[in-house]
């Protein structure tokens, strides 16, 4: 257990090196586009002059040498503080932690269904590789796997939206309806639906995909005939000594996938107006809302750390013979 | 013709309606939309159209306009002008009470101008910039001294250009980061409620309202609502009320206003008097030469470009100065029909001969960010027009950030942009042609590098003629000799179309619409 808490202090340790990592490239990198933001805002509001680009520019501080932008900056990010959105003229930390849960809570749903309609798709194909359930399993796994979300997502609000009619197409609630309790619950429900499974598709596609090969793999070995001579059902023999030990690798590949969720989450929370940290991230960049931006790389690089933690702590506990080092 | 507001507040309508039905009104809720959240609601700290229809609800002018541009009162009960023009003195309205219950007086009045608006805004800057003093003398009259006369100086109390900012909430403290921002105060018939970041803004019925019977709705809502397919379908399913200017994507127009349950005004931005426009770097060649740019002109079928492109939302503009203000003159303007087979001649006559593959030039267009709207489809057509003459244009997609810089900093040959009157030439115009704003660094400035000695100093003339007839002889030389130069490619009169459900009436009450606020919105 001792070594176990050292491992995940360890851990801990490395996330936070690799968040300082974040903001040291992002910080420079993202300075190469051109423009900032006090041009942003005085190209859209129409009627400019030299003043307001210089005072905002004071404001920002963006009329400081870059180094020196960059030092003040590091050393509020190493107090705990991410800087005020030039925008939004918030607490960075504020605007973020009011969009992260509506992301979470997408990508929570978009990993369940993913999850759990591959592993079910995945073992529906394994039980008789070459029959036509696998090869539809096979056919549809491709074809979300290879399918852009941007695009699935606009398909799917043409079909399910605007032709049937049974889904809302966007946003997380129904425009001034303002319900409240569970009535609110089933209305948000409603509206995770189509983004939701939207971002699914293509990771239910990769666990279908894996949970195939590893199901397979592991019915030859010799546990499985063992299980089989002993007597025990089919289906027995597929849930508890197959399917248990098909999951492994499962477990490690969704960990890994976590980053590619929340890229993932960039581009459909976009397409269906969902008011997440994607969304979010999309005006910083037009907006040229530095700070903004650079708080929600650092907030995802933290969140990316702590989920492969998790998921390395899960596959411990999973897989006995598995041992943490640091 | 529109209802005009002034004329329904004479003939005391409101009060003559029952009290039944004036209290059912004030349980009226409107819903609008804002396709991105403001980042801040210091009105002149922010002054994009969103923001003026949201705060226009909240914080107030000294005036209003009327479809003929002439001031009526607001927050200022009356006003004289000496006859030299150099002293304005307003009388505010007495009893008006800011949203926390503080009395507006005077001082606010002195506060918003001299402090805030001059600090903060650059319009108001640039027409607060010809006073020498502005005082209040009692605490119920403001007096501004000019340096010189400015005709135009009644028009810098439009809604947009001066709402009036508290000074006891904002006098001493950073304006940029005052807490206020986020939650305004004013002296408004709505004042505000509350702010679901991502979601909506709300604003509700002020009961400390001054004039009587307004306003009528008990609540306003803004909704967020990004996309140009939700916003269509939003007010199509009547999840919202009422459709801004460019809330609706032009494509879908036609099907909106047959719809039964929309109502329809092109008239409720004419305040702003927008051209959208062409800028050509002049400081390259051939941008330089008055040749191509009447070539431009004359390959461009912009007649077709309002019709077929943009819905028929507004007309060909012919001149600097919108068709719908004062000062515009017809008679002065050289026109430029379409007319490819004189464009190919101006061409040929420069020496821009056909090369091999039929095209004589090549040359970049920098487009206004807006995905696949109106501009795009704008941009696609005058490339295609400028193919035909032999000009290849090439279209550069750009996002804002990278516009402004490339504007500001005269970086591009060719770019599409559009600019508002404001009421008069003084204000809106003047900017982009005198050569006393080539500013280097600051976007929407004479960034074409346009350079005429004769018409810096009509614009000066014109803006302290005293006499109406002089400066509508100004006016008129500069239409002449602006267009006769070709000093900017000027494409089409804007008129963007507002939709508001048939449920709703009083909307659009003078030339700026909803700017103007919605205090007199009520249930139809």
């Amino acid at each position: 257990m001792n070594r176990r808490l050292t491992y995940i202090l360890m851990r801990l340790v490395r996330s936070l090196l690799v968040a300082l990592a974040v903001v040291f490239l992002s910080f420079f990198l993202i300075r190469l586009a051109p423009g900032d933001a006090a041009e942003v805002m005085a190209g859209q509001s129409g009627y400019s002059d030299a003043t307001y680009i210089k005072d905002l520019r004071a404001e920002y501080g963006l009329d400081r040498p870059l180094p020196v932008q960059f030092w003040r900056y590091a050393k509020a990010v190493l107090r705990g503080d991410l800087g005020t959105s030039y925008e939004r003229r918030e607490k960075v930390l504020d605007v973020i932690l009011q969009r992260l849960p509506n992301t979470l809570l997408l990508d929570a749903f978009a990993l369940i269904v993913a999850i759990g309609g591959g592993v079910w798709l995945g073992s529906v194909a394994a039980r008789r590789p070459g029959s036509a359930g696998d090869a539809a399993v096979t056919f549809l796994s491709m074809l979300f796997y290879a399918t852009p979300q941007f695009w699935l997502g606009m398909m799917a609000v043409l079909l399910f939206s605007i032709w049937l009619g049974w889904l809302p197409p966007f946003g997380i609630e129904t425009m001034g309806a303002d319900y409240t309790g569970l009535v609110r619950l089933a209305d948000v429900a409603r509206h995770m639906l189509l983004p939701g499974t939207t971002l699914a598709l293509y990771f239910m596609a990769s666990y279908a995909r894996l949970t195939r090969t590893a199901m397979i793999e592991v019915a030859d070995l010799d546990f499985v005939k063992t299980a089989r001579a002993k007597g025990i059902t089919e289906r027995q023999v597929q849930r508890r000594h197959v399917l248990r030990n098909a999951l492994i690798p499962l477990v490690t590949f969704a960990g890994l996938q976590a980053s590619i969720l929340i890229a993932g989450s960039v581009l459909v929370e976009n397409v269906f107006s969902w008011p997440g940290i994607g969304t979010l991230a999309y005006e910083a960049v037009t907006a040229r809302d530095n700070p903004l931006l650079l708080g929600i790389f650092i907030v995802t690089a933290v969140l990316v750390s702590l989920f492969n933690l998790a998921t390395d702590i899960a596959y411990s506990i999973a897989d006995p013979r598995v041992e943490l080092a640091a | 013709m529109q209802p005009d507001r002034r004329a329904l507040l004479g003939a005391g309508a409101f009060l003559l309606l029952p009290g039944a039905a004036r209290a059912a009104d004030r349980r009226a809720t409107l819903n609008a939309m804002m396709p991105v959240e403001p980042t801040t609601l210091n009105y002149p700290l922010l002054n994009t159209r969103l923001v003026q229809q949201i705060c226009a609800n909240i914080n107030e002018s000294l005036l209003l306009f009327d479809w003929q541009f002439k001031p009526h009162p607001n927050l200022a009960r009356a006003y004289e002008m000496s006859a030299d023009g150099l002293r304005y003195v307003f009388h505010i309205q007495p009893g008006v009470r800011w949203h926390d219950g503080a009395p507006f007086t005077a001082h606010d009045v002195v506060f918003s101008c001299d402090a805030m608006l001059r600090q903060l805004n650059p319009r108001s800057r640039a027409a607060l910039s010809h006073c020498e003093s502005i005082t209040a003398t009692d605490p119920y009259t403001v007096e501004f001294r000019l340096r010189e006369p400015f005709n135009a100086f009644l028009f810098s109390f439009m809604a947009s250009s001066a709402p009036m900012m508290p000074a006891h909430i904002y006098e001493g403290t950073d304006f940029r980061t005052n807490p206020f921002n986020v939650k305004p105060i004013g002296t408004g018939p709505f004042r505000f409620k509350q702010w679901v970041r991502g979601q909506y803004i709300h604003l509700e019925r002020n009961p400390l309202y001054w004039r009587p019977g307004c306003p009528h709705l008990s609540d306003i809502y803004f909704r967020l609502c990004p996309t140009p397919e939700q916003r269509m379908v939003a007010l199509e399913t009547g999840a919202v009320d009422i459709a801004f200017c460019d809330d609706i994507d032009s494509v879908v127009t036609s099907r909106m206003l047959a719809n039964p349950d929309l109502v329809s005004s092109t008239d409720a931005y004419i305040g702003t008097g927008e051209i959208t426009v062409m800028e050509m770097n002049q400081r390259r060649w051939p941008f330089s030469d008055r040749r191509f740019r009447a070539a431009f002109l004359h390959a461009v079928d912009r007649e077709f470009l309002v019709k077929a492109i943009n819905f028929g939302q507004g007309r060909v503009a012919h001149s600097p100065i919108p068709s719908t203000v004062p000062y515009y003159d017809d008679k002065a303007l050289v026109k430029y029909p379409f007319d490819p087979a004189r464009a190919r001649a101006l061409l040929d006559e420069m020496g821009l001969k056909p090369k091999s593959g039929g095209m004589r030039f090549k040359f970049g267009m920098m487009k206004v960010p807006d995905g696949s709207g109106a501009w795009t489809r704008s941009a696609q057509y005058i490339k295609q027009a400028m193919a035909e003459v032999g000009l290849d244009m090439q279209l550069e997609s750009v996002d804002w950030a990278t516009y402004s810089r490339r504007n500001g900093n005269w970086e591009f040959d060719m770019d599409m942009n559009d600019y508002g009157e404001y009421g008069d030439p003084a204000i809106g115009t003047s900017r982009f042609f005198v050569s006393s704003n080539i500013r280097k660094g600051v976007p929407q400035s004479n960034v074409q590098g346009y350079v005429n000695p004769e018409v810096d100093a009509l614009f000066s003339r014109a803006a302290v003629a005293i006499d109406p007839g002089e400066a509508q002889r100004c006016y008129s030389r500069l239409q002449n000799i602006l267009t006769r130069d070709v000093a900017m490619i000027w494409l089409f009169e804007r008129k963007p179309v507002l939709f508001y459900n048939r449920r709703f009436r009083n909307i659009v009450m003078g030339p700026n619409g909803p700017c103007d606020g919605l205090g007199e919105a009520m249930l139809a």
